[in-house]
């Protein structure tokens, strides 16, 4: 399948991140001011769900422009919950319930952490590290009732909430429900390891993104900082390390690709998600090394934007599934299936 | 600040996966028969031509000199599925890969009728003869010497490390027409093709570190080479030398050399492997398939008519530093041997860790050294 986007949606999605997600933005968001005027601009445009079917509150676009916005929001370093409310969105048009507006999130984000709904529709568990869950409005749960799934829909007002935050920064919260009772409960298609799978198709998109955020910066600053009477871009071992980082940035935009096209399907291709999240975990890890060797000690200050970056890609690379995770499922797939399996298996997505 | 490559997204047409199907009956066949032994690639002129009558030599190439007018994907659909399977394609690959294009795009008329649809049937095996003594990454340092006589050349010098020289039937040589000038030192350069059974010709073998012989010097020796044989400008050939390494660059054979050790990897493994092995089977799987894709990128954008020779070699870079980690990586996942359970299997299993383990470090070095490929990718960056 040929999925190319849209590019009236990614130019102005460029033109919001580049007139309000500089680093300041980013930094505010850091020390606790929500970007107000960001979210607004991108919910005017739709953005936030750009790929949600229009009777389902989206914007009806396809799920390749969807992606699109996301891998723009990681070059950016976007503080939003641009990949969460996605999810959630994507999450309840599956389950038939309208997507609210305003910024949403979504739980579990961790292997086996289903919330209990009891017969009577009342939640209760714990959900760990919610990513921004203090700024949603509403948080789409995946809920368990023995074998079966559901998905619930509650404002955040309520819930209990014990704030934590992510290596980037970010809110990553712990939510408490006892005795909830959910705003909308639907069965659900979906179970957790295809929610994790989901998540990881949005975290490789936002990966890529920073890998090519990093990629310019590093190049850029190659090229100004002079130290031994040239610029240090000059120097063939800077040349070769970026050589790296750009083999390391594409290898994510070929991961964001094969994520995209692995849950465009009526299915979702775990194995197909799993290389993506683990190919693009190892780029975020190997990228943001060489892209801090060549900025020296001005790459380790605050003052310097590269962290915004390079502390989201170690985020991003641990959550819905790291490298470790997804490489063991991964690797028992394809031993179940057997050594003469491996090529077709190899062979089978393009 | 943009950004000067990218991979476009491909996805491979209907045509290629049926081709795909086609490609494996065949394979199947051939094992089946005794044709090959599957993982162990070499060289062998029946298999060569069996493949040519199929019409998977020169796939791509004008029908007027024997090609197939199909696409870059059908292809790479072709080669990948040999490849995979260790199949003998070494009679054939380098001619379907470089030279047969480098005919095609430079040669003259009388020799493109003669040869081209002969390696489209598999009836001819070519070499490369680019390095020299002198002369390895600097490729443009070639100081073997092409003199104008009558109605041709006369060819004095060796090449070296010439893969398949000993059975090849014709070689694409670069040759000294002009000495170097001091505003261009790439200057002076011409292709040629050399006929391999010329007199003058002599052929050392050298015994690689496995013991094989696969590469080898070649010694010319006042060798007569007629005008028709010069490939494209005299004195100008630089340009079409790099250009033919795009070709060379991103294929499935950059990253699926040492592949078969995997599959034994698996086989080991058995179907319900402990985590610490299906972590680094799912890391090196996932490798692949993102390699994978990035190559039939390349494909695609050659298909499209564009020279991604930035990205052929960023595939290339990636691509050979992972088959050459591979070996290691298998080795410390194997489950140790165990000495009173010398099981076929196993056997299997160490013969493809050893020989891909010996085979690794040529992997960063043949058509541009790491360094050779890191030095394109900084310069397509911007930064030379
Ligand atoms: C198995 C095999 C098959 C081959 N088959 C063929 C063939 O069929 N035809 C053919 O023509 N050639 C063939 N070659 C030769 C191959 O193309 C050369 O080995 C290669 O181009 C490197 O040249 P070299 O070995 O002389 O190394 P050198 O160029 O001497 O390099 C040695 C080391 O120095 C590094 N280096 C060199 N220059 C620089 C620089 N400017 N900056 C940084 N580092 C540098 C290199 O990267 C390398 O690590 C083959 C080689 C092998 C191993």
């Amino acid at each position: 399948m040929n999925e190319t986007s849209d590019s009236i949606i990614l130019d102005t999605a460029e033109r919001i991140f580049s007139d309000l997600c500089g680093p300041q933005t980013v930094n505010e968001a850091e020390a606790g001011k929500w970007p107000q005027a960001l979210w607004d601009a991108l919910q005017e445009s739709g953005l936030p769900l750009a790929s949600v079917g229009e009777e389902w509150g989206g914007a009806g676009a396809s799920r390749a422009d969807g992606f699109a916005v996301l891998r723009l929001a990681g070059r950016f370093a976007a503080p939003v919950p641009l990949a969460e409310t996605l999810l959630a969105g994507l999450l309840l048009e599956k389950a038939r319930i309208p997507v609210p507006p305003g910024p949403l999130t979504i739980a579990p984000v961790v292997a086996k952490g289903a919330v209990a709904v009891s017969p009577a529709g009342l939640l209760s568990g714990r959900a760990r590290r919610v990513p921004f869950a203090r700024n949603a409005a509403f948080i789409a749960l995946l809920a368990g009732r023995g074998e079966e799934r559901f998905v619930a829909l509650l404002p955040r007002e309520g819930i209990g909430l014990s704030p934590g935050t992510s290596l980037a920064g970010e809110p990553a919260d712990d939510l408490s429900f006892d005795g909830l009772a959910a705003a909308r409960l639907a069965p659900s298609a979906i179970e957790e390891e295809a929610l994790l799978a989901l998540g990881a198709a949005l975290r490789v998109q936002q990966i890529a993104g920073a890998l090519e955020g990093i990629l310019e910066q590093s190049i850029s600053y190659a090229g100004d900082r002079t130290q031994f009477g040239r610029p240090i871009a000059k120097f063939q071992v800077i040349q070769h390390n970026l050589a790296m980082l750009a083999g390391e940035a594409a290898a994510a935009s070929a991961a964001a690709q094969a994520a995209l096209e692995a849950c465009g399907k009526e299915r979702i291709d775990v194995a197909a998600l799993a290389a993506a999240k683990i190919r693009a975990g190892e780029a975020a890890g190997t990228g943001a090394a060489i892209a801090h060797q060549v900025h020296g000690a001005m790459g380790f200050t605050y003052e310097h934007s590269l962290h915004h970056r390079t502390r989201r890609l170690w985020a991003w690379r641990e959550e819905f599934g790291n490298e470790s995770f997804w490489a063991i499922r991964l690797g028992q797939l394809v031993a179940a299936r057997g050594a003469e399996a491996l090529w077709p298996t190899l062979a089978a997505d393009l | 600040m943009t950004i000067s490559f990218r991979f476009d997204p491909v996805s491979l047409p209907e045509a290629a996966k049926a081709l795909r199907q086609e490609v494996r009956a065949f394979l199947r066949q051939e094992i089946a028969r005794g044709g090959f032994v599957p993982g162990e690639g070499g060289f062998s002129r029946e298999f060569s031509r069996k493949v040519g009558a199929r019409g998977w030599i020169g796939m791509t190439w004008p029908k007027r000199y024997g090609g197939g007018e199909r696409s870059q994907l059908e292809r790479y659909v072709v080669v990948e599925e040999m490849l995979a399977c260790g199949a003998p394609t070494r009679g054939f690959s380098t001619a379907d890969r470089q030279s047969g294009p480098v005919l095609l795009r430079y040669g003259q008329e009388e020799v493109k009728e003669a040869i081209v649809p002969r390696i489209a049937k598999g009836e001819l095996c070519f070499c490369i003869g680019l390095s020299e003594p002198n002369s390895g990454s600097d490729v443009f340092a070639a100081s073997t010497r092409a003199r104008k006589a009558a109605g041709g050349y006369r060819v004095n010098g060796r090449k070296i490390w010439t893969s398949n020289a000993h059975e090849a039937d014709y070689m694409i040589a670069l040759l000294r027409t002009s000495p170097a000038t001091g505003e261009n030192r790439r200057y002076g350069l011409s292709q040629f093709l050399v006929d391999m059974r010329a007199p003058g010709i002599s052929i050392r073998p050298i015994i690689n570190l496995l013991g094989r012989h696969d590469f080898n010097e070649v010694v010319f020796d006042d060798v007569f080479l007629p005008d028709s044989y010069l490939v494209g400008d005299l004195d100008m050939a630089s340009k079409q030398a790099t250009d033919e390494l795009a070709f060379e660059r991103s294929g499935p054979d950059r990253w699926i050399e040492t592949f078969p050790a995997l599959v034994e990897l698996v086989r080991s493994a058995g179907e319900n492997p402990d985590e610490r092995l299906a972590e680094g089977i799912g890391r090196a799987v996932a490798q692949l398939m993102i390699l994978r894709r990035m190559s039939i990128s390349v494909a695609g954008m050659l298909e499209a008519g564009k020279t991604p020779m930035v990205e052929a070699a960023l595939v290339k870079d990636l691509g050979t530093n992972f088959e050459q980690s591979l070996p290691d990586k298998v080795r410390l996942l194997a489950p140790p041997p165990q000495e009173d359970d010398p099981d076929a299997n196993d056997n299997r299993f160490r013969a493809a860790l050893r020989h891909a383990t010996l085979i690794a470090p040529k992997l960063t070095i043949q058509g541009g050294t790491r360094e050779v490929l890191r030095g394109i990718i900084a310069r397509g960056l911007g930064l030379r």
